[in-house]
């Protein structure tokens, strides 16, 4: 399937400062799997040593937590957008 | 009851009264609400305008801030008079000249796990516009402990986030994110900019749910996260759950109390042991007038460089840094400065973990030389 995945500004730098990446995969997994060999800096930020999604980054597929699909193996359709949303903490200063 | 509308009242809320859903019925419930901001930065400056300005009866304003000039930028409570002043005593100033019918409460602290509970507990409703993790996690738990809404928002260089917290059986801060960045993986405002007019677009967002959630009308955010993105000019929702395993609000909490948010979010209380050197300004002046100074890298941004620097420092941007490990002999003495000595202690630490054995981190960064050593530098 062809798949857009949308990067959040905070993780640009690791992408080569693209907003958004499209990519052939079947599911949630794979896709990570495909983005993190393009961009191998962006792995660590997303996901933990045992290739665990980190506590404070979400991943949306077609605007749902993936949390309430599937999780990994959430399986994605021609056209799908998955948008990662870190957690980010600016306001006052 | 509702407290009554005086005349002077009625006629200045009079653009409120006039819309059918809101009435003098709306009104009156905006004058008997009371709404604690947190924070009265970014955020906080247009969420105390226009909730002042919408008559919410008491509004509580917690900083314990000073204003500074780059605050500027997009704090719009503030003015230049305002610089080295207490944030909270200059909104209380503005905000009673614009609406004297209102009850201003200023909190000249910062909240913490011993003072959060009894600040929040008289208000209906809480604003989050804080700038770090800590804070976020400490509003977040006492709201969920006091059972209040926590109309949440948060911005990042173009981004921002909103949604409220906590109401109606809708997921709290923890449900979507169970625990923050470690320290430094996730860059501050302060370090990775912000677009000045986000935080209005975010905060606006903000003030239009803590008015709908006192006067009941409309559909709030809860269960959704607004995501607004600037540079594309776009909105978009996501749907966003309660967590059932939630440790805070999920059905078998595990939180039950406060905590120590510092240390939750990996910030040490007391210093860590670090692998490199630090000295502090005075100390640098007497290795420059001696001769002995280690070579200086200046890694800030260029245009930092140009507001000031180091007579004599080199400069590489600590994105190019790892770039440029090689160039440098390893028993060469270093010494890194930034604005603060945040991003310099990274870079000593990159060095130190690739053998590099002299290296120092100027503590305090040029901000403290230019207050201690070199008076004419111009802060930022």
């Amino acid at each position: 399937m062809n798949i857009t995945i949308r990067i959040p500004s905070p993780l640009r730098r690791f992408t080569e400062q693209a907003a958004q990446i499209e990519l052939n995969a079947n599911t949630v997994g794979e896709a990570l799997m495909a983005l993190n060999a393009q961009y191998p800096d962006l792995q660590t930020q997303l996901m933990d040593e045992q290739g665990k999604l980190r506590n404070f980054v979400n991943i949306f597929h077609n605007k749902i937590d993936i949390k309430q699909l599937q999780g990994m193996e959430s399986t994605l359709d021609e056209g799908s957008e998955l948008r990662i949303v870190p957690a980010i903490a600016g306001g006052k200063k | 009851m509702s407290p009554s509308l005086t005349p002077s009242e009625l006629s200045r809320y009079s653009r409120h009264i006039m819309l059918p859903e809101m009435g003098v019925e709306g009104q009156q419930a905006l004058k008997a609400a009371s709404v604690l901001i947190v924070g009265a930065g970014g955020l906080g400056s247009p969420l105390c305008l226009y909730l002042a300005a919408a008559g919410i009866g008491t509004l509580g304003i917690i900083d314990n801030d000073t204003v500074d000039e780059t605050n500027l930028q997009r704090q719009i409570l503030y003015n230049m008079d305002d610089i080295g002043l207490s944030k909270v005593d200059c909104a209380t100033s503005r905000l009673r000249k614009l609406n004297p019918y209102i009850n201003i409460q200023p909190y000249h602290t910062a909240l913490s796990s011993q003072n959060a509970l009894d600040i929040i507990q008289p208000y209906d409703l809480v604003i989050d516009g804080t700038d770090n993790f800590p804070t976020r996690y400490l509003v977040n738990d006492a709201c969920v402990l006091l059972n209040k809404p926590n109309v949440y928002g948060s911005i990042f260089r173009f981004e921002g986030q909103a949604t409220v917290f906590n109401y109606s059986k809708g997921p709290c801060y923890r449900c979507l994110y169970p625990a923050p960045p470690p320290p430094g993986l996730v860059p501050s405002c302060a370090e990775g900019g912000v677009l000045g007019i986000l935080p209005a677009i975010i905060a606006s967002i903000q003030a239009t749910e803590a008015i709908k959630i006192i006067t009941g009308i409309g559909t709030t955010l809860t269960g959704r996260l607004l995501i607004y993105e600037a540079l594309d000019m776009k909105f978009d929702e996501l749907t966003i759950v309660r967590d059932q395993h939630c440790c805070l609000c999920g059905e078998q909490p595990t939180i039950k109390g406060l905590t120590n948010y510092q240390q939750f979010c990996g910030i040490a209380d007391t210093p860590i042991d670090v692998t490199y050197g630090e000295i502090a300004s005075q100390e640098l002046k007497t290795l420059i007038d001696t001769n002995t100074a280690p070579t200086i890298i200046d890694v800030r941004e260029p245009y930092e460089r140009e507001i000031c620097h180091i007579e004599g420092s080199q400069h590489i941007p600590m994105q190019q840094i790892s770039n440029h490990l090689q160039e440098f002999d390893p028993n060469q003495e270093l010494l890194f400065y930034c604005k603060l000595g945040g991003r310099s202690a990274k870079v000593c630490q990159l060095f130190t973990d690739n053998g590099y054995q002299r290296v120092t981190n100027l503590k305090g960064g040029i901000m403290a030389w230019a207050n201690e050593i070199d008076t004419t530098l111009t802060q930022y």
